[in-house]
């Protein structure tokens, strides 16, 4: 009897946390979809910010966020991944196997701001300033940009790729490589025909979600290249010889707008935060929209991967 | 239960199935050799000689080195450790473990099927086709050609054929277990081990890979680690007993299953341990 009791109030209590965390997302999302959508028009989302940014819209804030994440993923998934297949495949469980891999985990345990500050004194002070300075002919590589602001969250989001990828490809039968082995293969004929193929689909969703993670980061892009207020585009024109065209390229070495930060500086910084309320809930409405589409993808590809597990 | 567990197969399928049971060119041949992991010794001073063309029974209880012996032909059980291997292992009387040893070459000559069927969860046809491809063999119709021989000869062919392209993790564990055989065969080996192949089976997968192995014999060296008794004395030429990492004994498995030599052979023989 007494034990029937005990389950039910263990069962309670188990739905009711869950519930909870339920309650908090609904109110948190709800408020934002509510708050934002009033906002949301086609002049909003292609606009950009005018009258002392009280008004307008936030297009230039969404190119640059989606300008550094492209530019992260760019930096942060060839490495991460190389690094997981070595550390996995290839460096065994030496001591100096487990250090690297105890430094990774604890890598990913630090507070972002520390990246932030991280990035200022490494990429934008030592690596950009020695550039300029071997260059010669002005600042140019050592200011806050793009660049260094893409570097900085490719620094933060590779450890958790690391992580996710070395999970996915320790969750690979080890008789699937005895097999390969001992049929012949060099070890890169194993990684690449069997672990891979096998892991692609872990690594792609864990990579997702990690970079949906860092997208929505500020604390290292705060110093390392994002601004205030800058209504044009980062984009350079290219010229094209002969033709008199030229083509449109982001420019990583210009500063440039992101939500995240603008949601920052529009609740902190703003002389009126109640004026620009709307603009706020809007540009988070985005932000999370972005992210949500990111982290969909993942889960899309997790359940492409799962119906179809075999593949030739 | 002091007799034989089981008459020999040699004994029972008469002189004739066994034409060859003369002497036969020593394949591999172990001197003195000694096998430790970190912290552990797995094998002593084991020397044996594994003649061509036989199929070569290793027996023992569980953990007496066994699967750390047959591992060592194909150097698989040095994968993702450290260990220190002392004597020396021949093979056509070179040294497996001499300086220089080409292990990608090895290991084409010497095929593996593991414990546990472990097909590639990939098709039937890109499992058998997965060797030849690693080594070269890239062009359709020859790659079309050697999947049917090895099929074939696994004796697959017949219940796949008209489904190549299937995921071979829907087919049975026998069946598998059989695919895992025509893999290995693919490269074309001259040696095959096998890791107690049938421990995952029922008998009647079990019967059609004994089967197999006695076909086998004719064009391979086999060596089958095996817990079960019986099937040593059903599929093998030679028996060796292992026990706490040395070799007690080695002979004609209808020798070693009627007067064995030792006595710690016969106990386990027998059934009185193991």
């Amino acid at each position: 009897m007494r034990r029937a009791v005990i389950e039910h109030l263990a069962l309670g209590l188990l739905r009711g946390m869950t519930m909870m965390i339920l309650l908090a997302t609904v109110l948190l999302l709800g408020s934002i979809a509510v708050g934002g959508a009033r906002v949301i028009t086609w002049e909003f989302l292609a606009g950009e910010p005018t009258e002392g940014m009280t008004r307008g819209g936030i297009f230039p804030a969404i190119f640059g966020t989606i300008c550094i994440t492209l530019l992260m993923i760019v930096m942060a998934l060839p490495l991460g991944v190389c690094a997981a297949i070595y550390m996995t495949e290839y460096s065994g469980n030496t001591r100096t196997a487990r250090l690297i891999r105890a430094s990774v985990n604890n890598l990913a345990g630090v507070p972002s701001i520390v990246f932030g500050l991280f990035g200022v004194g490494f990429f934008i002070l030592f690596i950009g300033r020695s550039i300029d300075a071997v260059r010669g002919g002005g600042l140019l590589f050592g200011q806050p940009a793009m660049l260094w602001a893409a570097a900085t969250l490719a620094v933060l989001v590779l450890p958790v790729i690391i992580v996710s990828t070395a999970e996915a490809l320790t969750a690979v039968p080890r008789s699937h490589r005895e097999a390969s082995f001992a049929l012949g293969a060099t070890r890169w004929q194993t990684v690449s025909r069997v672990v891979l193929p096998q892991a692609k689909a872990g690594i792609l969703t864990g990579s997702i979600l990690s970079i949906s993670r860092g997208a929505g980061e500020t604390a290292p892009i705060l110093f390392t290249g994002c601004a205030y207020f800058l209504p044009r585009l980062p984009v350079v024109h290219l010229p094209v010889p002969l033709t008199g065209l030229s083509i449109p390229m982001i420019n990583p070495l210009d500063q440039f707008m992101e939500l995240s930060y603008h949601i920052f500086i529009m609740a902190t910084q703003s002389t009126d935060a109640a004026v620009t309320r709307p603009i706020q809930y809007g540009t988070t409405l985005v932000l999370v929209g972005l992210t949500v589409l990111l982290n969909l993808s993942a889960i899309w590809l997790r359940a492409r991967y799962r119906r179809r597990p075999v593949t030739r | 239960m002091a007799a034989p567990v089981v008459k020999s197969r040699a004994g029972a399928a008469g002189a004739g199935a066994r034409p060859d049971t003369g002497p036969a060119p020593v394949k591999i041949a172990f001197h003195d050799m000694g096998f430790s992991y970190p912290g552990r010794r797995a094998l002593a001073g084991v020397t044996l000689e594994v003649p061509e063309k036989r199929v070569t029974a290793i027996i023992g209880p569980s953990g007496c080195g066994k699967s750390t012996l047959i591992k060592s032909i194909n150097r698989i059980a040095e994968i993702g450790t450290e260990v220190k291997v002392e004597g020396r292992v021949l093979l056509d009387g070179r040294d497996l473990y001499a300086h220089g040893t080409d292990l990608v070459d090895l290991r084409r000559r010497v095929g593996m099927v593991f414990q546990k069927p472990n097909p590639f969860p990939k098709s039937i046809y890109e499992n058998v086709a997965f060797g030849p491809r690693l080594h070269g063999g890239d062009r359709r119709a020859d790659l079309d050609g050697v999947v049917e021989r090895s099929l074939r000869q696994a004796a697959l062919w017949d219940e796949v054929s008209d489904r190549l392209n299937t995921p071979a993790l829907e087919l049975s564990g026998g069946q598998q277990q059989r695919l895992c055989i025509a893999r290995v065969l693919a490269v074309d080996p001259e040696v095959i081990l096998m890791d107690e192949p049938c421990s995952a089976l029922d008998p009647i997968s079990t019967a059609r890979i004994e089967e197999l192995i006695e076909q086998l014999r004719e064009r391979y060296t086999v060596v089958i680690v095996t817990h079960n008794m019986q099937q040593a004395a059903r599929v093998s030429d030679r028996t060796a007993f292992l026990l706490n990492g040395a070799l007690v004994e080695v002979g004609e498995t209808e020798r070693i299953f009627t007067t064995p030599a030792d006595r710690r052979t016969e106990d386990y023989i027998t059934g009185r341990f193991g």
